[in-house]
């Protein structure tokens, strides 16, 4: 189950001329570090490090845009009442099954026309109208909380935005945890974006660097390659320990059924 | 009167920025994109409307085009039944031993969380390659070492049984879905005496039919979208003899590198209509095989 990734780990500690040769047996006959210095020397004049500084700026303001707006509209749809809702929802739950490549296109044009190309724009902006999936998770989640708490703070003359930002975000804390841990997987992860709008290495995220490993090697670097992709994952894995609870609650408690 | 105006401005305003984006970045790109499949456009000149040529060219000349939907239908439907298999199983081992040393669990949820990444694809390419340890595992056993990427069907074998490793996301809600089973069921079919067997297919299996639906729809929409693997594994070629290039690599490939935007719309709504009938076709034998619990029992 997790052979490959200990073979990842294991190779990356081992020269590169040994790689192949030596593929059989995990453990490297000698440890070497010249791997991780060579690969965080990075490609194309960049150090990894400015990578990983991209990544994180994509990946911080995309997520902040997709848990804020989504907890907005998902209160927006679990608790208040207003002409078109059920319509709306509906739209909601389309979108949330339409694939991404229908728009792939002409989003790209867009994007184009009005100059944003070579930004992190296109990347960054759309996250900050919502995202179906969460909007979808924190409804279900604000539809566990009793009705008779809105009711009363509003007897208090709370009103609703108040009533949103006061009460109802502080009890979703936990959804809103689970929908930042996915933005931030799909963020991470993400590959077809960067390679759409982001054209200038200095601005490449992880993904798009190792990549670019990928097309420079030709046999040679191997070790370097397979060191950045290990300290690519070190965040993912991170991020998991730290948070693998609301991971999994997050989930079970959105009630899929 | 006016408090009503006020009800409805007010879930107006909290939804307005689905809304918005909706109109921005959903529906009029889809509107756009419906167009522009009528069109030739590269781009950089104005779009020339051709009618349905980019649809008779996709049917009819295209043979890129089939193979592409081809090998796309055999890992869609290869693929998203091993997962799901894969995942199910895992996730009853995992019930079972439910307070097991975390390591274990670590272990299953790891290919999960690090499953969809550029590093990941890029081991799966090594692990595949010609001196690579899958070769040398068939060597160990006195077979002969396959080449991976000279064989098309060799080839989409490696990203399918990818897409088997990435099962964790599943997984995760295959088991907040057994957890949600009652005890008391296994119970009593204990005290009836029905073995394991039994209470999978008994059980297990009928009370997960709403999330084995869930599931299914959502990766198979996910696998008929598949990109990085792909474009990883084959350098972004869809090579061997084009058998990884799956439908999404294909339709990238027309609009971004030989710029047919015209012809990728109309891709990318023929994907749409294939999507929509598989959803639809599920929905709709949906009621012979989900089970649904009837409400207040």
């Amino acid at each position: 189950m997790i052979y490959p990734v200990i073979w990842l780990l294991m190779s990356s500690f081992k020269p590169s001329e040994q790689i192949f040769q030596t593929a059989g047996s995990l453990i490297p006959t000698d440890w070497i570090w010249t791997n991780y210095s060579q690969g965080w020397e990075g490609i194309g004049g960049h150090s990894f490090g400015v990578f990983i500084k991209n990544s994180l700026v994509l990946v911080v303001l995309a997520t902040i845009g997709a848990v804020a707006s989504s907890a907005l509209i998902a209160f927006g749809f679990a608790r208040l009442k207003f002409f078109g809702s059920t319509f709306w929802f509906g739209v909601m739950m389309v979108t949330l099954m339409l694939p991404h490549d229908v728009t792939l296109v002409p989003q790209y044009i867009m994007f184009s026309k009005i100059g944003w190309l070579n930004s992190i724009k296109p990347i960054v902006i759309p996250a900050y109208f919502g995202a179906p999936f969460f909007i979808f998770l924190m409804i279900q989640f604000i539809r566990t909380i009793p009705q008779e708490l809105d009711e009363a703070a509003t007897i208090d003359g709370c009103g609703k935005f108040r009533l949103f930002y006061r009460i109802i975000l502080p009890l979703i804390a936990p959804a809103l945890a689970t929908a930042a841990i996915f933005s931030f997987y799909w963020r991470w992860e993400d590959l077809i974006n960067p390679v759409l709008y982001l054209n200038k290495p200095s601005m490449y995220p992880v993904s798009m660097a190792l990549k670019m490993y990928l097309d420079a090697d030709t046999l040679s670097n191997w070790g370097a390659m397979f060191a950045m992709s290990i300290v690519s994952l070190v965040p993912v894995v991170a991020v998991f320990f730290a948070f693998q609870k609301h991971i999994v609650e997050g989930i079970s408690t959105s009630g899929l059924k | 009167m006016r408090a009503a105006w006020k009800n409805h401005l007010t879930g107006y305003a909290f939804i307005s920025p689905f809304v918005i984006g909706f109109l921005a970045f959903i529906l009029i790109p889809a509107g756009a994109s419906l167009y522009l499949s009528f069109t030739s456009y590269d781009l950089f000149t104005t779009p020339r409307w051709i009618g349905l040529d980019n649809y008779k060219e996709m049917f009819f000349q295209d043979s890129k085009y089939w193979q592409s939907l081809k090998v796309t239908l055999i890992y869609v439907f290869l693929g998203v039944p091993l997962r799901l298999a894969f995942a199910l199983l895992i996730a009853m081992l995992l019930n079972t031993a439910s307070k097991a040393v975390g390591i274990y669990r670590t272990v299953y949820y790891l290919p999960s969380i690090i499953g969809g990444s550029v590093a990941v694809s890029i081991m799966w390419r090594n692990i595949y390659g010609d001196e690579g340890i899958i070769n040398l595992l068939l060597n160990t056993l006195g077979l002969d070492s396959i080449r991976w990427f000279a064989e098309p069907f060799a080839a989409l074998w490696m990203l399918i049984s990818l897409s088997v490793w990435q099962f964790g996301s599943s997984m995760l809600i295959f088991l907040a879905g057994l957890k949600n089973i009652p005890n008391e069921l296994y119970e009593a079919a204990n005290v009836d005496g029905a073995g394991p067997v039994r209470r999978f297919f008994g059980i297990t299996l009928p009370m997960l039919t709403p999330i084995i639906l869930f599931n299914t729809i959502l990766q198979t929409i996910g696998a008929f979208m598949t990109f990085t693997p792909a474009y990883i594994i084959s350098k972004g070629e869809g090579g061997p003899l084009d058998g990884t290039l799956l439908y999404s690599l294909y339709l990238f490939r027309q609009g971004f590198v030989y710029f047919d935007m015209g012809y990728a719309s109309a891709m990318a709504w023929m994907m749409l209509i294939i999507v929509s009938i598989f959803t639809a076709i599920l929905f709709a034998t949906s009621k012979f095989w989900v089970h649904y619990e009837s409400k207040g029992d």
